[in-house]
């Protein structure tokens, strides 16, 4: 059997191999699935160079358990069946114990359902759009309430915006993200007529008209802001366009919720300083603990100019929760640790200390920067710790569900009917 | 009629045995129904090839047969995949809504459970409105009848425009692709009703039933096998009478095909109809293996890989379209499997992740130059099936097409 | 002089207002400043002291009499504080709380001290924190300093003054911008001023005949502030009145129900009539009223039948434990005898009316121009297809090669601009040096390619496609290794920083006039080289009849080989181009390559002038299209691939269709 297994694993070594191997196996395998081709390698690889650090890091401190740590990296190739294929694969073919990965939540979405059929454990890093609380996720993201919410009260409170551009690209996270900002800014007071919403394909360049129509939009007096879920290289071009326009951020403000210190890498932001971003982190967070990480960051990578951005220090904290967690769990079962995850705290890289909830989503201060010359942010307001909300408060379907692993058992708690909507997700 | 057919096609009743010996081994060794040597995510991946191979049957017919460089079958795959995906989310939704809404102190209305049905789909995309489109999602029949019905449809429709209007050769490919571009663009919008990018996903949960994915993953890679094998005959069962010989001969001089008499645009219409049909059931098998549906999997991108299977494997030969696809696919799971070992030239490490598709690429290049038989080449060796050399010169007039066989005929 | 006379007045005024509030305020700063040690704090920074917990918290909402403490002190370095705060410059020494202008000297920061203007010390980041007043804040100053800055020998402050209200235009500035105006000696500034004056009267003027004479000047202004100014004025509400509509309310128009600007249910709303009935609420009140499994004598479990659930609400109405439903009668009830209008917010009805006039005028000049601008925006777009297409039309169209690889193409014109960018830093000297080696690395690999591959292919079209693609996916993987998958920046000199602007309506960014003027160029080129030179001759000979052509001694490998790298050094250039407006990425090619074919089969293959048409044909759709459906960008494009189609079905050939022998087939 032996003989036939190692044959199968030398010619289809693909997936072909499985045994049942108790937990505790050294070395404890964990899963990377990020994008390292395709078009979300983008952003993906650094998050997969990230965990290499992390891991690397953390088997130098004496590992976990007793045991090295071994990253297991796979490559979805941004296609997002393949996501769901990969982390399979991950599970019952390399068994490992925890899974750090996805960008996008249509990646997610698609790997869902196999974690929650196989009882895996994913640590999910990006901002998303809540409405979402999956036994087996964490969500060290921000949920719309930690980042969008916040964003929008700023643009309100402290810039005066009346007037509303949401720019985002086609697909679930701007969908969604906008869904939930009209229904609160109409809550606000800001009529339907003042709330203009567009929606461009991933990678558009052509940006023109769009920045025309915003431009426009200021004719009736009243002050506009753009807030923008523009993802990934499409934001070049849109900057590009709104630097040339002269569009300053004293006339406009745009806000952006996909924008960091990666994306503006490509761009020359000398035009754009003063344009802002949410986010709940910044590279420019003045404190000791993000110096250390930077240095080692670069140290890691072998490059000085290489930045750091939000999706990263969330796989810095999920990930030493996850250490702490199976520490105190004394075991990296899937189940004990999940349990061992809740309430635990870990200090941010901005100060403070995360704190992970019963619902899967962390405890985190939101952070609004703007845009400086060099391409980082200058962060002028930090508020306090904000607990992350899966289901949003400013839809009515939402509004009444709740999400608690811990007393509920439940993701989708209806508070109305007093039952559990369902205990798996919504794919 | 049979006889003869299988007689006269000796491959065909090579093709069936080795799947079916292929079938039976996989079963055995699977974690459902066996030793488990192979894992429940590789079943669903050779499950998955299977499909594949089927739509390079189909993209053989069209291309190796009929000279159409069709490069939107893949959207017609991923339109089947869509219509059995609407059923399996609406009923998989209804059987959770139903649940929870049991639990409510007073029973719901058919309306209620609608409607939570709505916001559970399309929550994701901010809406809770079934589009018309969803009309027949409650019935599996319907739906399985869309699953061809809707390809075949849009194939005929748009076939019948573009041969009428006499678009041959590399125009036609690059409509074909337009048309595909459009199909993924306008399902990318949200207002399509499909949920945008999100697409349909769960796929792979069956409503009603409880078993787990280990036997799931074993019966549809046995619906697989059997839709390629039928698949299989059928293609077969085409190419070789006297439609076959038609066809091939539009392929190699249209106009004097049409000269003789034969409505050239009639048999094309035919075959490109069919072959979108298969396709439909094809990816109708494919994405409840894969879990998720969506636009991208149907861009453009998709249908040149397609063909590119069917190159490599060889054209003209329907053998050769499923090795080529089964040979690709693998190959591609196993380096994107991050198993490939790394290989290190000592002043640079050469990582597969990141230097597979340049192999690829170049792969795609050396066959088309050196091997334009493709790996189904291979046989001729060994059946010692020799092609006259005839110094690069071609046979007919027509400058597109592959012709090594009928020479020797 | 009298305007020195002026500014002293109001700052006295303003002087007075704030002693009261100061003197309040200062105390308890006092008595900490004491407990500690007597040091005697300038006037200013007492100032600075007695609001010292505002200007920390640093928010708009709060912020407001921090300002007002600073502008109204009357001290010389009011304007220097609120400059120094506004830049960012202001900074707070934790140890006792004083705020300075800070500037880094060296490893440390010099303070300065705002009263006396003189650097006081010099001490590390540590013991200093920075105010940062965020950009709402920083245009509250800005309006703090306007009244400073209007009269300001510098004219850059005092234009910096004049955006400032623009943004944040108030009635209290109204007369010293007045004032101003008389003493303005710089034309431009004046009439700006001029400008602004008016448009501050038309929102806050208190005298109709003055705003009515200000609403009538600028009709016909393009400007968005104007509309900005107007608009209010005309803005509505809809309200319900009992019976006739009372004379003082200025009515824009009366509402009919059921109308499409008041439905009845709208309308109803408007009433205060018990509330419509809805299935919600419905169930919930259903709910509440289960009495031992069933609802006014409906069981519960035929409650899954709507019509069951109104009956057993109209039993438990008729037994009363509900409070009754509004009826379709109690709408009709309710809705009668009142009448409903639009209302402007702005009492006036001669201002209104003449707001009115003034935006229909300027409505339809701005139809007008946009229309004009959508032209501009859709010749943009066609240019920029056109020049991504050109290679092609001449690799497609005048030689019958699929390039799938052309996108790469363009990819490799954009990274060479980025990797010229590196060595050279000047972004002029750098941009006109990219163009020459783009053409060149592109010319290179083309030729090179045509030698490798093409060539052996040039009797199988199909084939070239599927070994094109190969080429493309594998170049793309290798710039994706070379430069990484992250975007790099391709900057355009200043000069093409900017945007061409007409009016507020119309503009158009400087790169895009630049790529305008370009597709021109090569327009020109390519015809210059068809036409005119050997070369061309040569190709046009081999295309029509190889055979014949090599009789005629021309060599068609080598005219092969030249044409081909042509038209892949256009798409160099045209990469360095598209790179200078949109994201070099490796992903920047497959952007372009179906529409680029399109364009070239639309337009008519082999044919230079059928592209131009093409491309500008595809961009006027796409144009229009986004034109009737702004909120939706992929529906413009997925339409007009469908209009190409079905373009296609009635000219198969093209717009422009090769006739006779040179048609091929």
């Amino acid at each position: 059997m032996k003989f036939v297994r190692t044959l199968l694993a030398g010619t289809v070594a693909a997936a072909a191999m499985t045994s049942a191997a108790a937990a505790q196996d050294c070395p404890i395998k964990v899963g990377v699935l990020h994008s390292l081709s395709g078009t979300m390698a983008i952003s993906e690889t650094t998050l997969k160079d990230t965990m290499e650090m992390l891991v690397a890091a953390q088997n130098e401190k004496g590992g976990l358990l007793g045991c090295d740590l071994e990253a297991v990296v796979v490559d979805p190739a941004s296609d997002w069946p393949l996501f769901a294929e990969k982390a399979r694969e991950l599970l019952t073919v390399h068994e490992v114990d925890v899974i750090f990965g996805n960008w996008t939540s249509v990646s997610r979405k698609s790997v869902l359902p196999v974690i929650e059929e196989l009882n895996g454990l994913l640590f999910y890093p990006v901002q998303y759009e809540g409405e979402e609380s999956s036994k087996n996720v964490f969500y060290t993201g921000a949920a719309p309430n930690q980042q969008a919410i916040p964003a929008t009260d700023y643009f309100l409170e402290e810039l005066g915006v009346e007037k509303f551009a949401l720019l985002g690209t086609d697909y679930v996270y701007p969908r969604t993200t906008n869904n939930i900002l009209e229904s609160y800014l109409k809550d606000k007071g800001i009529a339907q007529e003042d709330i203009f919403v567009n929606y461009t394909p991933f990678g558009h360049s052509d940006w023109s008209k769009i920045v025309a129509d915003v431009v426009a939009l200021g004719a009736d007096g009243k002050k506009v802001g753009v807030i923008s879920t523009i993802n990934g290289d499409a934001n070049i071009g849109f900057y590009k366009e709104l630097a040339a326009a002269g569009i300053s951020a004293d006339d406009i403000p745009v806000v952006a919720f996909s924008v960091g210190e990666e994306e503006l890498a490509g761009l020359d932001t000398s035009n754009l300083v003063g344009h802002l971003a949410a986010w709940n982190y910044f590279m420019s967070a003045d404190t000791e603990a993000n110096a250390e990480f930077i240095a080692a960051w670069h140290e890691f990578i072998g490059d000085e100019a290489r930045v750091t951005n939000d999706p990263m220090e969330a796989h810095y904290i999920g990930f030493n929760m996850w250490v702490n967690a199976a520490t105190a769990a004394g075991t990296t079962d899937v189940d004990a640790v999940r349990e061992a995850m809740w309430g635990q705290e870990f200090p941010n890289l901005t100060g403070g200390t995360a704190v992970m909830g019963v619902n899967h989503h962390l405890s985190k201060p939101v952070l609004i920067g703007e845009i400086l010359a060099d391409g980082q942010f200058d962060i002028i307001s930090e508020t306090d710790p904000v607990p992350g909300d899966a289901w949003t408060d400013y839809l009515p379907e939402s509004a009444v569900l709740e999400s608690d692993w811990k007393d509920l058992q439940c993701g989708m708690y209806n508070t109305e009917t007093q039952t559990c909507v369902q205990l798996t997700s919504n794919y | 009629m049979q006889r003869s057919f299988l007689i006269k096609n000796p491959s065909v009743m090579i093709f069936l045995a080795v799947l079916t010996v292929f079938t039976i081994l996989v079963t055995f060794s699977s974690e459902a129904f066996g030793a488990g040597i192979i894992s429940t995510s590789f079943v669903k991946t050779l499950g998955k090839t299977l499909c594949l191979a089927l739509i390079a049957v189909a993209m053989d017919l069209v291309w190796g047969y009929a000279g159409i460089l069709s490069l939107g079958h893949f959207a017609f795959f991923g339109l089947g995949g869509y219509m059995i995906g609407m059923w399996l989310m609406y009923e998989r939704t209804k059987e959770i809504v139903a649940t929870s809404m049991a639990q409510n102190p007073i029973p719901p209305t058919a309306q209620e459970v609608v409607d939570g049905i709505g916001t559970q789909i399309f929550g994701v995309v901010g809406s809770s409105e079934f589009p018309v489109i969803w009309f027949f999602a409650d019935s599996l029949f319907m739906q399985l009848l869309l699953v061809v019905a809707v390809p075949g449809v849009l194939a005929f429709v748009f076939g019948w425009l573009a041969f009428r209007s006499r678009v041959t050769g590399v125009y036609l490919s690059i409509l074909t692709q337009a048309m595909t571009l459009a199909l993924s663009l306008y399902l990318f919008q949200n207002d399509s009703g499909l949920r945008g990018n999100n697409g349909l996903s769960g796929l792979q949960n069956l409503p009603g039933v409880t078993a787990s994915q280990d036997y799931v993953s074993i019966w549809f890679f046995w619906a697989s096998a059997l839709a390629l094998a039928l698949g299989y005959i059928f293609a077969a069962w085409i190419v070789s009478g006297k439609f076959g010989s038609v066809i091939r001969g539009i392929r190699d001089n249209e106009a004097r095909v049409r000269f003789l008499g034969y409505s050239v645009e009639g048999y094309k219409l035919f075959l490109f109809t069919v072959t979108a049909m298969i396709a439909g059931v094809a990816g109708a098998l494919y994405y409840p293996q894969a879990g998720i549906i969506n636009p991208a999997e149907i861009a453009p991108i998709a249908s040149i890989y397609l063909a590119v299977w069917v190159a490599i494997g060889g054209r003209g030969r329907l053998y050769g379209a499923v090795l080529g696809a089964v040979f690709v696919s693998l190959v591609s799971t196993y380096f994107t499997g991050g198993q490939a070992p790394d290989i290190n030239l000592g002043f640079y490490r050469i990582q597969w992740v990141d230097w597979w598709t340049i192999l690829l690429g170049l792969s795609f290049v050396l066959v088309t130059l050196f091997a334009p038989k493709g790996i189904g080449g291979l046989f001729d060796l060994i059946a010692e099936r020799r092609t006259p050399d005839r110094h690069g010169a071609d046979l007919g007039p027509d400058q597109g097409s592959l012709r090594e066989r009928e020479a020797e005929e | 002089m009298l305007k020195r006379l002026l500014v002293v007045v109001l700052a006295m005024f303003c002087l007075a207002t704030q002693v009261v509030a100061q003197d309040a305020a200062t105390e308890p700063t006092n008595e900490t400043a004491s407990e500690t040690e007597a040091v005697a704090l300038g006037p200013m920074q007492e100032v600075l002291q007695s609001v010292s917990e505002l200007i920390v918290d640093s928010s708009r909402r709060t912020i407001q009499p921090a300002i007002d403490a600073v502008a109204g002190s009357g001290l010389d370095a009011a304007p220097f504080v609120l400059e120094t705060w506004q830049a960012r410059d202001m900074w707070q020494r934790i140890s006792d709380g004083q705020f300075f202008k800070a500037v880094k000297a060296g490893d440390g920061y010099a303070l300065t001290d705002f009263d006396t203007g003189e650097v006081v010390a010099t001490v590390t980041k540590d013991d200093i924190e920075q105010i940062k007043p965020n950009s709402g804040i920083q245009g509250l100053i800005g309006s703090a300093l306007v009244a400073f800055q209007l009269n300001d020998p510098d004219p850059a402050k005092r234009r910096e003054a004049l955006a400032s209200l623009e943004r944040n235009a108030s009635e209290d500035l109204l007369g010293v911008l007045r004032a101003s105006i008389d003493n303005e000696e710089d034309a431009d500034i004046r009439a700006r001023k001029e400008r602004l004056e008016k448009l501050i009267t038309i929102t806050y003027g208190t005298d109709p005949a003055n705003r009515i004479a200000a609403i009538e000047s600028v009709a016909g202004n393009l400007d968005v502030a104007v509309r900005g100014a107007l608009n209010p004025l005309v803005a509505t509400r809809i309200m319900a009145f009992d019976g006739a509509i009372p004379d003082d309310v200025n009515v824009a128009r009366e509402l009919r129900v059921g109308s499409e600007a008041l439905s009845r249910e709208e309308a109803y709303a408007l009433t205060d009539g018990e509330p419509l009935l809805t299935d919600d609420a419905l169930r919930g009140l259903l709910q509440a009223n289960i009495v031992d499994g069933a609802v006014g004598g409906v069981p519960v479990a035929e409650l899954s039948d709507p019509e069951r659930r109104v009956a057993a609400f109209e039993a438990l109405e008729a037994a009363g434990t509900v409070p009754p439903a509004a009826t379709e009668d109690d709408v009709d009830a309710a809705l009668d005898g009142k009448v409903f209008a639009a209302v402007y917010s702005e009492p006036n009805a001669d201002v209104t009316d003449a707001a009115q006039s003034a935006l229909t005028a300027i409505e339809t000049k701005v139809g007008l121009f946009q229309i004009f601008d959508l032209g501009l925006d859709a010749l943009s777009l066609g240019s920029i297809y056109f020049l991504a297409a050109i290679g092609l039309a001449i690799t497609f169209g005048v030689m019958g090669v699929i390039n799938m690889a052309h996108g790469e193409f363009i990819m490799m014109g954009a990274y060479t601009g980025y990797v010229v960018q590196q060595i050279v830093p000047n972004h002029t000297a750098s941009i006109l040096l990219a163009i020459p080696l783009a053409f060149a690395v592109t010319f290179a690999a083309g030729v090179a390619m045509e030698r490798l591959v093409i060539r052996y292919l040039y009797n199988r079209p199909l084939e070239t496609l599927l070994a094109t693609f190969g080429i493309s996916i594998a170049l793309q993987q290798l710039a994706k290794n070379i430069f990484g998958t992250q975007a790099r920046p391709l900057t355009s000199p200043d000069w093409l920083g900017g945007a061409w602007v007409m009016n507020d309506v119309v503009s158009i960014s400087t790169v895009r006039i630049a790529i305008f003027v370009l597709a021109l160029i090569f327009l020109a080129v390519f015809l210059f080289i068809m036409k005119r030179t050997r070369l061309g001759l040569e190709t046009r000979a081999v295309t029509q009849n190889r055979g014949m052509a090599s009789a005629m001694g021309i060599n068609p490998e080598r005219v092969n080989m030249l044409t081909f790298g042509l038209g892949s050094g256009i798409a160099g250039i045209a990469g360095v181009a598209i790179g200078l407006y949109a994201q070099v990425t490796s992903e920047i090619g497959q952007a372009y390559i179906v529409q680029s074919f399109m364009t070239v089969v639309v337009g008519g293959v082999g044919n230079i002038w059928g592209t131009l048409l093409g491309a500008g044909l595809i961009g006027i759709l796409q144009k229009g299209i986004e034109w009737f459906n702004p909120s939706n960008t992929l529906a413009a494009q997925t339409y007009m691939i469908i209009f190409i189609i079905i373009f296609i079905q009635f000219r198969p050939r093209g717009i422009i269709a090769l006739k006779g022998r040179a048609a091929g087939d």
